[in-house]
């Protein structure tokens, strides 16, 4: 790596975020040749993992269960084994590409303003939480309403219990999680409600942490109204019709004085904001295509900046590839010239990941990743190109919450231009 | 004969397995489902995990774990016993944090490295 006048540096990759998806995306992407660098905004790598004290990390990855800090700790150890790299404390402000290298602006107090220009980026930031303005929560705005990931660092890194008598709305596994975790350290969590017929969370996380310790999942159910002076007081919970309107005469009362909300996960791209960076409407990250680079040359996104996993064992081996990708690209062995056949969610899916495949370079076979649109029981994944079946795929337990995944192999394609789609098929 | 359901929690792939009274599982998709069921309905144990505090430059917390599934019913007691613990930095994941906690045989485990 070289330095210029000590605020300029040039490097071949730089990986934005130092939690699960940017270490194994640059333990992949290092090699002899190339130079990596990774810049992490907390004052430690390892990202959310470190808050997600909860076992049931690793099963795919390592074939055993740790804790979110052991998962993190095996790639931290390696990270440094590799010798790759990195600044902590340090936030990106801006990334742009004036010709044909990036430059990225960052801060950090030991360095100040930092200018890094690479061949390529890595997006592997995360995502942060819906809050109570993105979902319109009515009532008092009051104190002892927070996302459920706030309050788990609050309680698991900060040592703070945010509140004695807790509800939590929305059923995604943060939520539930944090469902135990504050009942275990002597809080009273009177319930969970879900707005969806369904839950959002995986299925052991209901047992495990709701089961377990008697607390209600009112499903089909929305906060409607919250009332307090200063801080929370009491919530108003009621059941909703098919259109997720409340119905009346169904309202329960708690007395809370905190509110958890585990509303939604959103992947953070706001560092590419000054890039015409292409965004899904759906998964509000980056269009990749099956090398997971997007629409900008150099621009490899994964984790959960590309799409909300519900396992980091899947960020892991998506990383990997992002990285195993960049580190092709500024190698010169990926074409630059692409050619994209489109993968199209159809009946029952509601996207893919990646949506296409770059026909100019697709040699291997390639892992598609995807959620459903609804629960079901049993259906069979459908993939076909116009009217041609060229793969099918059993499941059971088809839930949203849970990512689904088939592979595509380049024999299976029967040319090279008519969009592969995805569809469910339910009896 | 009464039959209970329930979802196994071995994994993330979560079947819906019965047992009846005769501990004959159904609905399971690997033979960890079997053990399992047959767990839940004569000795439940589950994984606790849990932080401490610590003296340390950089957190306050140091976050724990069981070294093995433990008895349901000794949740709350563990939790009370983790409440007693100031551990001092610097502590190695995998450190023993609690030796054989309430006579179970089980340690309780430091799940972080925390240096300084």
């Amino acid at each position: 790596m070289e330095r210029n006048e000590g605020e300029t540096m040039n490097v071949d990759i730089v990986v934005i975020g130092g939690g699960a998806s940017g270490l194994a995306a640059a333990l992949s992407a290092k090699d002899e040749t190339n130079s990596v660098i990774v810049l992490e905004r907390e004052h430690v790598l390892g990202g959310i993992l470190n808050q997600c004290i909860h076992n049931g990390f690793g099963l795919h990855v390592f074939r055993e269960e740790l804790t979110g800090p052991e998962y993190a700790s095996r790639f931290i150890e390696k990270f440094h084994a590799e010798n790759i790299d990195y600044k902590l404390d340090t936030t990106v402000l801006s990334i742009n590409k004036p010709d044909d290298c990036f430059i990225v602006e960052a801060y950090n107090n030991e360095d100040g303003a930092l200018t890094i220009h690479a061949k390529a980026v890595i997006l592997s930031s995360g995502c942060y939480e819906r809050t109570r303005g993105q979902i319109k929560l009515p009532g008092a705005r009051v104190a002892g309403i927070m996302p459920a990931g706030s309050a788990q660092r609050y309680l698991n890194i900060d040592g703070y219990l945010a509140g004695k008598d807790v509800f939590i709305l929305g059923s995604g596994d943060i939520g539930l999680i944090m469902a135990r975790r504050m009942t275990l350290e002597g809080a009273k969590v009177h319930g969970v409600a879900e707005l969806m017929p369904y839950s959002n969370g995986l299925t052991r996380n209901i047992v495990q942490c709701l089961h377990d310790f008697d607390i209600p999942l009112y499903l089909s159910h929305t906060v409607t109204d919250i009332k307090g002076t200063k801080r929370l007081e009491e919530i108003t919970i009621q059941e909703v019709d098919e259109n997720y309107q409340p119905i009346a005469g169904t309202e329960k009362k708690f007395s809370v004085d905190t509110l958890l909300l585990s509303v939604g996960l959103v992947p953070d791209t706001m560092v590419f904001e000054s890039m015409d960076l292409t965004l899904s409407p759906i998964t509000k990250g980056a269009i990749v295509d099956h090398t997971y680079q997007s629409n900008i040359p150099g621009i490899f996104a994964c984790g959960n900046a590309l799409h909300v996993h519900d396992l980091v064992d899947w960020v892991t081996i998506e990383s990997e590839k992002a990285g195993a990708s960049a580190k092709r690209y500024v190698a010169g062995e990926i074409k630059e010239e692409r050619n994209n056949l489109t993968i199209e969610p159809r009946e029952g899916i509601r996207y893919t990941v990646p949506q296409s495949i770059d026909m100019n370079n697709f040699k291997e076979p390639v892992t598609v990743m995807f959620r459903v649109t609804n629960k079901y029981d049993v259906g069979t994944f459908t993939v076909k190109q116009g009217d041609t079946i060229i793969q099918q795929k059993k499941a059971r337990f088809i839930a949203p919450a849970e990512m689904e995944s088939l592979m595509i192999k380049p024999e299976q394609l029967i040319d090279q231009t008519t969009p592969i789609t995805i569809e469910l098929e339910v009896k | 004969m009464s039959v209970k359901s329930m979802i196994c929690i071995v994994c993330p792939v979560g079947c819906h397995v019965s047992i009846d009274d005769n501990h004959t599982v159904t609905g399971n998709r690997c033979k960890r489902g079997e053990t399992y069921a047959i767990k839940e309905v004569t000795n439940p144990t589950r994984m606790i995990t849990s932080t401490v505090k610590i003296k340390s430059n950089l957190t306050t917390r140091l976050s724990v774990k069981t070294s093995e599934p433990i008895a349901k019913t000794l949740i709350f007691e563990v939790m009370d016993a983790l409440n007693s613990v100031e551990m001092q930095a610097p502590v190695s994941t995998d450190d023993v944090v609690i030796k054989n906690v309430l006579d179970t045989g089980i340690d309780i485990l430091a799940t972080r490295t925390i240096l300084e």
